[in-house]
């Protein structure tokens, strides 16, 4: 039996090697490979001449750049006017969503009045409101945030609505048992429950409301980030059109990273089953 | 229809029909105050559904039949049945204001004092159930209702927590209806031990010390259609 347990000694020469199948260790900050690669062709390309700076301006031309309209104040006057509009629009568009959710997963009659319109308004696409809002409401400020607004409803109420409805119903049954209130039952059973599904809505909402945001900005507009380099295009100055994406593109990241900070303290109970 | 009373449990032609079939079909039953009663049954005889006509929990249930219970009625399921988003205290006094001081004493009660802060899914399928146990404590129930809480322990945590429950249940002198399909678990817990069949109490038998156990054991797996040789 002990020979059995014995591990075989390297030094017999006979150990059959494991073939190893799995892609093996991770690369150190192998995410980060793929990028500076890209960045050091584009380098390349731009030093040697090849590539022409009206097609792509070289990547020391798009930091010169943002440094010049940082100075100048324009980067911060648009990036601040987008920010506004975002923040805006998912004021009024998370609180609306999530409301009407919770009114729709707590009584059939909200359901049935609210689900249908909500489930044909998600058929359409936001942008395809924007011809409408324009005419109801101009091409200022109120449209851009009302299209953003409608937007960002959809996704939080479906994916609200949804955790709601998938509420273990023995919860429920729970609740009746230890005859919990109404208001207590919504408190600690209801939005405790849906969470999960409100705060997947709200990366789709995120996401989103900055789609939204570039669509707005393109066309008719006179600030922001999309503006700016609406203008550029028109000048064709291809380094400040990619300032401009590289600032949605952080946008972007923040905003994601920061739901996800949301996710990670709100759902604290759940972490200690990942780890 | 269930009416309150202080004192005995009482149901009367108590009938519970899913479609056709008649699960529960006039049947009486009585517990006194502060008995240990234990209630087995073939799976799907209908326990569970007696279970949840006492607790109240079957409007949507055809049939009728009367049930008198007291107005305090705690119900231990077979999942713990704790909220995953609620730490072990907030579970323990779920619904009750100005309770914690309450919830921390029948936590110890229950051997889980320093776990308060706890999420439920840290702790194991015996601890949880005993977060459970705490939870029907700490409202101080006049009636117990328990549905094979023990069944999805393993043997030895199941012994564990019948030795707890009994001493509870000494403490505290709640009327108990524990549900199960462990002979061994009945004769051991219950004063009184009771056979569901064919809709109704087909058998009854108490445990005053009269009867061997070993014979009480052989009558009850005998009204259960198992035939043992002992
Ligand atoms: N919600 C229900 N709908 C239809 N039939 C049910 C329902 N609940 C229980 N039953 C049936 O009633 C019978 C008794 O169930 P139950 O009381 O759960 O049995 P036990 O707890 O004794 O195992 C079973 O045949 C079961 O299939
Ligand atoms: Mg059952």
């Amino acid at each position: 039996m002990t020979l059995l347990a014995a591990r075989p000694s390297a030094t017999t020469g006979r150990v059959r090697p494991r073939r190893r199948l799995a892609p093996g260790r991770p690369v150190p900050s192998g995410f980060l490979l793929g990028p500076l690669l890209l960045l050091g062709l584009w380098a390349a390309a731009s030093a040697s001449g090849w590539l022409d700076p009206r097609f792509l301006s070289a990547p020391w031309t798009v930091v010169t750049t943002a440094v010049e309209l940082a100075e100048s104040g324009r980067l911060q006057d648009n990036l601040l006017t987008s920010v506004e509009r975002v923040a805006l629009g998912l004021a009024i568009g998370i609180p609306a969503g999530a409301a009407l959710a919770l009114v729709s997963g707590l009584s059939r009659w909200g359901e049935a009045v609210i689900d249908g319109p909500i489930q044909i308004k998600r058929a359409i696409p936001s942008l395809a409101l924007m011809p409408l809002l324009v005419l109801w409401l101009g091409i200022g400020e109120v449209m851009k945030v009302s299209v953003i607004a409608v937007g960002v409803l959809v996704p939080i109420y479906i994916h609200t609505h949804n955790g709601l409805r998938t509420i273990d119903s023995r919860y429920v049954e729970l609740a009746e048992t230890v005859r919990l209130s109404r208001a207590a039952f919504i408190r600690r059973v209801v939005l405790p429950g849906a969470l999960p599904g409100f705060l997947l809505g709200l990366r789709f909402a995120v996401t989103t409301a900055w789609l939204i945001l570039v669509v707005a900005e393109l066309i008719n507009s006179t600030s922001g980030i999309g503006y700016m380099m609406d203008l550029a295009r028109t000048y064709g100055q291809t380094d400040v059109i990619l300032v401009g994406l590289v600032v949605y593109g952080l946008l972007g990241l923040f905003s994601d990273a920061a739901v996800r900070l949301a996710e990670r303290r709100t759902l604290s109970w759940r972490r200690t089953l990942a780890s | 229809m269930a009416t309150h009373t202080g004192e005995l449990i009482r149901v009367q032609g108590l009938t519970r029909r899913y479609g056709a079939r008649a699960v529960l079909d006039g049947l009486d039953l009585e517990i006194a105050p502060g008995e240990f009663v234990a209630l087995l049954g073939q799976s799907g005889s209908g326990k569970s559904t007696l279970l949840r006509a006492l607790a109240g929990l079957d409007d949507d249930v055809a049939g009728g039949g009367t049930v008198a219970v007291p107005e305090q009625v705690s119900v231990v399921f077979q999942d713990a049945r704790l909220l995953p988003w609620a730490r072990v205290l907030d579970n323990v006094v779920l619904g009750l204001p100005r309770a914690e001081q309450r919830g921390r004493e029948c936590l110890a009660e229950v051997g889980l004092a320093g776990r308060e802060r706890a999420w439920p899914n840290e702790l194991s399928g015996g601890e949880q159930q005993r977060v459970a146990l705490a939870r029907s404590l700490v409202r101080e129930p006049s009636l117990l209702l328990a549905d094979e809480p023990f069944g999805a322990l393993d043997a030895l945590t199941r012994l564990r927590m019948h030795a707890l429950l009994r001493r509870l249940f000494e403490q505290h002198r709640p009327a108990v209806l524990l549900v199960t399909h462990d002979v061994d678990e009945a004769i051991a817990l219950a004063d009184r031990v009771l056979v569901l069949g064919d809709g109704r109490i087909a058998a009854e038998k108490r445990l005053d010390g009269g009867t061997s156990t070993t014979e009480i054991r052989a009558e009850l797996l005998r009204a259960l259609g198992v035939t043992a040789d002992l």
